[in-house]
């Protein structure tokens, strides 16, 4: 039985070198061996999204990706959205929009909803619901979410603009 | 998690291989959003895990003018993002949409939808109905096998020791044809099907005319099914909210459901109806607006 595998990954545009066996997943390895704790267990079956990370740009349920699997992959965690402590615009509507309440399910939507705004930067409710359906929030009943989306994508819209 | 050995083979040969000649338990990594929880929840075992992501076919998406070569490990992202595709294998791509959410199509496959082979398995109806060949390859070869002959059971199906599945096969798109898949969930998203159809269908020049179809149900029975007599019923009928239902009526005629938390039996028989009729109706309208 093999003993730990060596992986080298980007995370959060750094190169980063772990060691892990094969059964550990990528949350895993993120959380214990990285310290970046920005992605939540909440289920651990791909059902929640609390572990959302990008990976290659796409969002995936870090709960469902081998630490190995990271090999020669770019990843982004949601420690990557604030700069030097200052959080992002999308950050910044989640807060004054009070789209988080205990907070636990906030940095999967964050990190679905970025990806939703790099692949469509003028989502309209019904995207907005469709893509985030993956993750679930037990405390706010989603609207505030979907309007902190909503604002967000305005605000980056005017910024280009 | 119980721990494994993990290996990456960059050609089937060596999968297959390295699938053969395992002395314990050995299962097929792919997209992992169905193995990795089997695995934690030892609901399925490993003592190898062979991640076949680094194969070229099995990652290889083609669509020709002969039909559509889908890899087995490709995830459903890249079929629902792809307007030709979507245009013309309909059914597949609304299934592709549909399975979890989009953290888990960024890496599902539809090969290993097919080969962890639950009866609610969305994109199942799907590649019946668009009659997909599933390619097999094994240490003697590759063998091919129509769709709806491989699962066999409830989580089993067809491919022996040694063997992998690489890749799906389907038939070149014709005019006048379109299909679709919807399946019957309580929520609106992110739900197991409680029934789910897929349908078929190719029209005269005219488009008021059924030519040829396919009728596909899921979770109603122990393995997917091809509704036969559905399917041969709608042949010379005329395209019409009435034909749908007629073969909605017949295709209840083969489903066997169980009652579950999901629904009972009586209730999943009425759906069958329902959802039948109505994909049917989506392949019609699809078939005569496709170009």
């Amino acid at each position: 039985m093999p003993a730990k595998t060596q992986v080298t990954t980007t995370i959060n545009g750094e190169t980063v070198e772990f060691l892990c066996e094969p059964r550990q997943s990528l949350l895993e390895v993120l959380r214990e061996n990285l310290r970046l704790t920005g992605a939540k267990e909440g289920c651990n079956n791909g059902n929640c999204g609390a572990c959302t990370v990008l990976l290659n740009d796409l969002p995936v349920n870090s709960c469902l990706v081998l630490g190995v699997e990271a090999e020669g992959a770019t990843i982004r965690t949601v420690e990557s959205l604030a700069n030097q402590g200052h959080l992002n615009p999308l950050q910044q509507c989640f807060l004054e929009g009070a789209a988080l309440q205990c907070g636990i399910c906030t940095p999967g939507f964050l990190v679905a909803a970025t990806a939703l705004l790099e692949k469509n930067p003028n989502p309209s409710e019904h995207d907005i619901r469709f893509n985030l359906s993956n993750n679930l929030c037990r405390c706010t009943g989603y609207d505030k979410i979907v309007k902190a989306v909503q604002t967000a994508a305005k605000q980056l819209q005017t910024a280009k603009s | 998690m119980k721990n494994f050995a993990y290996a990456a083979p960059t050609t089937l040969a060596e999968a297959t291989q390295l699938l053969a000649s395992a002395t314990g338990v050995s299962r097929v990594l792919a997209g992992g959003t169905d193995l990795i929880v089997q695995l934690r929840e030892h609901l399925r075992d490993a003592d190898l895990v062979v991640d076949i992501k680094k194969i070229p076919e099995v990652m290889s998406l083609k669509l020709s003018p002969q039909g559509l070569h889908l890899g087995a490990a490709v995830p459903c992202y890249l079929l629902y993002d792809n307007a030709d595709i979507s245009a013309k294998y309909s059914a597949l791509t609304d299934a592709a949409r549909i399975i979890g959410g989009w953290q888990i199509q960024s890496r599902a496959s539809i090969g290993g939808n097919l080969c962890n082979s639950s009866p609610a398995g969305d994109s199942l109806p799907a590649l019946i109905a668009l009659n997909a060949k599933c390619v097999i390859a094994g240490p003697q070869g590759t063998r091919e096998v129509p769709a709806a002959e491989f699962c066999t059971g409830p989580g089993k199906n067809m491919l022996q020791k040694g063997e992998v599945l690489s890749a799906l096969l389907f038939p070149a798109w014709t005019a006048h044809s379109g299909s679709a898949y919807q399946r019957f969930i309580p929520r609106n998203e992110m739900d197991i099907a409680v029934v789910g159809a897929g349908s078929w269908v190719k029209l005269n020049a005219a488009g008021d005319t059924i030519e040829s179809a396919r009728v596909a149900l899921g979770a109603v029975a122990a393995t997917p099914k091809f509704a036969t007599e559905a399917s041969d019923f709608l042949t010379g009928k005329p395209a019409t909210e009435e034909t749908f239902a007629q073969a909605g009526e017949l295709a209840k005629k083969i489903a066997t459901p169980i009652s579950d938390m999901r629904g009972t039996a009586e209730y999943r028989t009425h759906l069958v109806g329902v959802v039948v009729k109505r994909t049917l109706a989506d392949a019609v309208t699809r078939a005569k607006t496709a170009k």
